[in-house]
């Protein structure tokens, strides 16, 4: 059986490799075999670069049919108040320029506070919150913010090895203004100790690049007797288009 | 000025609750006028079925427009908003009602850019999106088409069936060597 230690091995490996290379790296890795699922789903050859043709320089448009302004809210949409520390997580979603992305779709989903997802293949024995679903979406304002409110998820375990744990995240899901800055990503939270453990967070092998995952805790964002505060920016890859798409 | 990009990471397996919605694989309803399927599997290395992949399909309409119109998490049924999700079912299998995407900006060539469904893979156990393009069969005058060869451009070309095409995406070679779906980058994207 592949324990941590092994697991942990072949993580600080692949670290040194990288920090002797001197090459910087700011993605993920699409090979990296501490991630197990990841040895027969990752492509072997190169990616073509081609130039954004036809649909490719345009996103898809989401709008207010698609999206109801209580969808940010994952606390209010069982009727009852879910368990676990109440949290707001805001932010702004940037393209590679800086600029912010406008009305554009934001997705969330998480585990409960106990780290257990509604979803049959998740079967750990951690209690199912009936007060909580886990999903939530919302649309961009003019500044590129979004903004959600929920709870903080807790780590939960999965079966890469055993004894392994994921550090508590947020799944996010994000449309820029071209079909290509197309991005799914996690959030985590500051300090949390199976960072060096999960090899999903550690498949960015750049230290300074995995940390743009993690969220800050922001004090201007926390409530009095209400709820905790995160922040967290996203910025996706450049945008092909020209200036003339700011008269769409 | 550039900003460092935030890097992704794995949909996981429980994308399911997340991301799926009634009608997110049905850009029109089956049967209406128009209206094809395009369907496939999703593969790994060892040929095995995907069953835990989610693709999204961006497409222009039947004219070759660019479709800027919103609509698709809750879909009225006569709006055609371009874009859709499918999730693979247990054996690897994904399918799209959809129309027929038509030559885009036609005139802009000698032959028009040859439709082509731009297609966005995510799975558990893959650690970032992939972006490939189903070409429609029938227009073999393309830039990337022309670029590879035989067996390459192969991975790229929708067949036809009964009710419109099949398309399936292979994300890892055989032991040859072969049958990768080829997976795209884009100029400009620094990806």
């Amino acid at each position: 059986m592949t324990t941590q230690a092994d697991i942990s091995a072949e993580i600080a490996l692949l670290a040194e490799e990288y920090a002797s290379a001197g090459v910087v790296e700011t993605g993920v890795r699409l090979d990296y075999p501490p991630y197990r699922s990841s040895l027969l789903r990752h492509p072997t050859k190169r990616p073509v670069q081609v130039d954004p043709e036809g649909v490719e320089p345009w996103s898809p448009v989401f709008g207010e049919r698609d999206v109801g302004p209580l969808e940010a809210d994952l606390t209010i949409q069982r009727g009852g108040e879910p368990v676990g520390e109440r949290m707001k997580v805001a932010g702004r979603v940037l393209d590679g320029d800086g600029r912010p992305v406008r009305r554009q779709l934001v997705e969330v989903w998480q585990a409960n506070a106990a780290g257990r997802y509604i979803h049959q293949r998740d079967q750990h024995p951690a209690p199912l919150d009936p007060n909580f679903i886990g999903m939530g979406r919302c649309l961009t304002d003019d500044d590129g913010g979004y903004e959600f409110t929920t709870i903080k998820p807790g780590p939960y375990p999965w079966r890469n090895h055993h004894n392994a744990w994921r550090p508590a995240h947020i799944h996010f899901s994000l449309f820029g203004t071209d079909f290509t800055q197309r991005l799914v990503t996690q959030m985590y939270f500051p300090g949390d100790p199976l960072f060096a453990l999960d090899p999903i967070y550690q498949s960015i092998v750049d230290p300074r690049a995995r940390a743009r995952l993690v969220a800050t805790y922001d004090h201007d964002l926390t409530e009095a007797e209400w709820c905790t505060g995160y922040r967290w920016d996203i910025v996706l890859t450049g945008s092909a288009a020209t200036p003339l798409e700011e008269e769409e | 000025m550039t900003s460092p990009q935030t890097p992704g990471q794995t949909v996981g397996p429980f994308f399911a609750f997340g991301l799926e919605y009634d009608g997110d694989s049905a850009l029109v309803p089956p049967g209406s006028p128009g209206a094809i399927r395009l369907h496939g599997r999703v593969l790994d290395g060892a040929g095995e079925p995907v069953p835990d992949a989610l693709l999204e399909l961006w497409q222009a309409d039947a004219d070759g427009l660019v479709v800027q119109r919103s609509g698709s998490l809750r879909r009225d049924g006569y709006t055609f908003t371009g874009w859709g999700r499918a999730a693979t079912d247990r054996t690897g299998t994904y399918s799209f009602t959809t129309l027929s995407p038509g030559v885009t900006r036609p005139g802009s060539t000698q032959h028009g850019d040859p439709p082509f469904f731009a297609i966005t893979v995510f799975a558990r156990g893959l650690l970032d999106r992939l972006f490939t393009r189903a070409y429609l069969p029938g227009h073999p005058h393309d830039e990337l088409l022309a670029s590879l060869d035989e067996e390459r451009r192969a991975t790229l070309l929708a067949r036809a069936d009964d009710h419109g095409f099949v398309f399936d995406i292979r994300l890892q070679a055989d032991d040859q060597g072969e049958g990768e779906t080829v997976f795209l980058s884009h100029s400009g994207t620094q990806d």
